[in-house]
């Protein structure tokens, strides 16, 4: 009997060469960060051609925001990107106070700021450790999740989860924060630019590490900008894309930040793009702490959402541009929602990026467009 | 397990096999790297720097030949479940399984929807299961305690215990 990955294969990749077979990477291993299955073919140790396999976690997610309220909706959106919960909230709300006109006050919007840029942090601290993981640098991954425990202290005391936050409300937030969130945030902060210096030292120049990444995955602008890809892998080939800067939402517009790009647009580049961006949402928390206004965490709303007509949200996540269309025809829950995945976009790239390489780099080109099962499948 | 006198024979443990075994295979649950969805981050926070799973002798095995414990941390779909049944048959004997999280205990936040396996014990028989969404850390090892304390009851008869699966009522 043939075997499943052969049949796939041939669907999918052509029928192989006398010397090339296929091999199955997933849908269970350890670096294929969740339940991805990449089909492989392979001639001896190089990597000819490579396609994605979706749909291990496909969990239903648009279909329910159709039968949900939109209140009800909001923590399926957490369960989208799993690691960036506030982001996609952000999205999803957005879409929603488009769609009914509702005003969001000023101090929930710099909230929603201070919150997503933590956000970003906690998930590229994530990315840092299992990134170093896949390449094989335990102590790595031991020190970026000390350091993302002590900010989840900090999003426990202000939502009660450590995780899935369920936080965002239409028109502002759940709760205003708490005493003290202000010390909390700066103490972390100060911490943590000590701590990346750290791990600069311990990991950024390290001569192994270096030959794992370097001029592996390479990516022109060119080609970036032709698959669409955002966030730190576009950034990571020299475009200067950033749905913060190039489509400004909420308060973004004040604050003082830069956008890291890369030079090389291989996954070196992409690495070194995401560790500044540290530094950025870093300084954007400091700035929103120092103007944060007083006044209300949640404005008026209506007490019956009713959606009628359509709109588009977008926000930039840790991984890229997440956009949210609803459509509603008068009901209190809508009629058609659309999630629009990063990660799922760059999936694509798997097979532009690996090919030529050996089947180690694919672990590297996996773990540095940071994907999210979740939200490819949704 | 009683020691014996130090003054009659020093460094004596008296246990019987039974008791040896399960204390054995219970300190060394050796689990499977196997993450599903969101309780997988929370499994690898458990994991890491600060709970720490090496104290209960748990390390992780990429390959489920060389691992005893499956922790199940995420929703099963229909077409993750054949393959979770694979990865499970794939495991050396004696083998537990552990279902994280409410998807995996049935369904949780997505019961009932189309395309979901409304718990992973339709598909692999479960021992321990962990509600919540997801668990915390803690609640992960209070389950990995728990399925300790199962382990080392077992092939042990507790008087006023009936043992499951064992037909008290003498009948067919």
């Amino acid at each position: 009997m043939a075997k499943t990955s052969d049949v796939l294969g041939e669907q999918q990749l052509g029928v192989p060469a006398e010397q090339e077979l296929f091999i199955n990477m997933g849908p269970q291993h350890p670096s294929t960060h969740g339940v991805l299955r990449v089909l492989l073919k392979v001639d001896g140790e190089v990597v000819t051609d490579a396609k994605a396999d979706i749909g291990y976690l496909h969990r239903c997610f648009e279909k329910i925001a159709e039968r949900r309220t939109v209140t009800q909706v909001i923590p399926y959106t957490d369960r989208t990107d799993y690691l960036a919960a506030i982001t996609s909230e952000w999205a999803f709300v957005m879409a929603a106070e488009r769609l009914m006109d509702v005003e969001v006050p000023e101090r929930a919007e710099y909230i929603r700021v201070i919150v997503g840029e933590l956000q970003r942090i906690a998930s590229h601290l994530l990315w840092f450790g299992t990134f170093a993981l896949d390449l094989g640098a335990t102590t790595v991954f031991l020190y970026a999740f000390r350091e993302r425990e002590k900010l989840l202290d900090i999003f426990q005391k202000l939502t009660g989860a450590r995780m899935l936050y369920n936080y965002l409300r239409i028109g502002g937030a759940r709760n205003d924060l708490y005493d003290g969130f202000a010390d909390d945030v700066r103490r972390f902060l100060d911490d943590l630019e000590d701590r990346l210096h750290e791990y600069h030292t311990l990991f950024t120049g390290n001569r192994i590490f270096e030959s794992r990444v370097k001029g592996i995955g390479v990516l022109s602008a060119e080609d970036a900008i032709k698959y669409g890809a955002s966030g730190p892998v576009i950034r990571g080939s020299g475009v200067p894309y950033d749905v913060r800067k190039a489509h400004p939402y909420s308060v973004y517009h004040r604050f003082d930040f830069g956008i890291p790009i890369g030079k090389d647009g291989d996954v070196y580049s992409r690495y070194l793009v995401r560790m500044q961006e540290f530094y950025e949402s870093i300084g954007i928390v400091r700035q929103a702490l120092d103007q944060i206004p007083a006044g209300d965490f949640i404005g008026k709303v209506p007490r019956r959402m009713r959606l009628e007509g359509d709109a588009y949200a977008r926000v930039e996540s840790p991984r890229g541009e997440v956009g949210v269309y609803i459509v509603g025809r008068g009901e209190e829950n809508a009629w058609r929602v659309h999630y629009r995945s990063p990660c799922f976009t760059h999936l694509q790239l798997l097979g532009p990026l690996g090919v030529g390489g050996l089947v180690a780099d694919m672990v590297a080109v996996i773990g540095s467009i940071d994907i999210v099962m979740g939200e490819v499948d949704r | 397990m009683g020691v014996v006198s130090h003054e009659v024979l020093p460094g004596v443990v008296t246990t019987n096999l039974r008791r040896l075994i399960n204390w054995s295979r219970k300190s060394s649950l050796w689990y499977m790297l196997f993450g599903i969805a969101c309780c997988a981050i929370e499994m690898m926070a458990t994991g890491a720097s600060r709970y720490d799973f090496d104290r209960f002798g748990m390390i992780f095995r990429a390959s489920p030949r060389q691992s005893d414990l499956m922790i199940v941390p995420g929703t099963v779909n229909e077409k993750m479940a054949d393959r979770v049944k694979v990865l499970y048959d794939q495991m050396a004997e004696p083998r537990w399984v552990l279902a994280m999280g409410g998807c995996a205990v049935n369904g949780g936040p997505y019961h009932g929807e189309y395309n979901i396996v409304d718990g992973v014990d339709k598909v692999i028989p479960v021992d321990v299961y962990v509600p919540g969404c997801p668990p915390r850390p803690e609640a992960l090892l209070h389950g990995v305690l728990l399925l300790q304390e199962k382990i080392m009851r077992e092939g042990i008869e507790v008087p006023g215990v009936v043992p499951a699966g064992v037909n008290i009522h003498g009948r067919a």
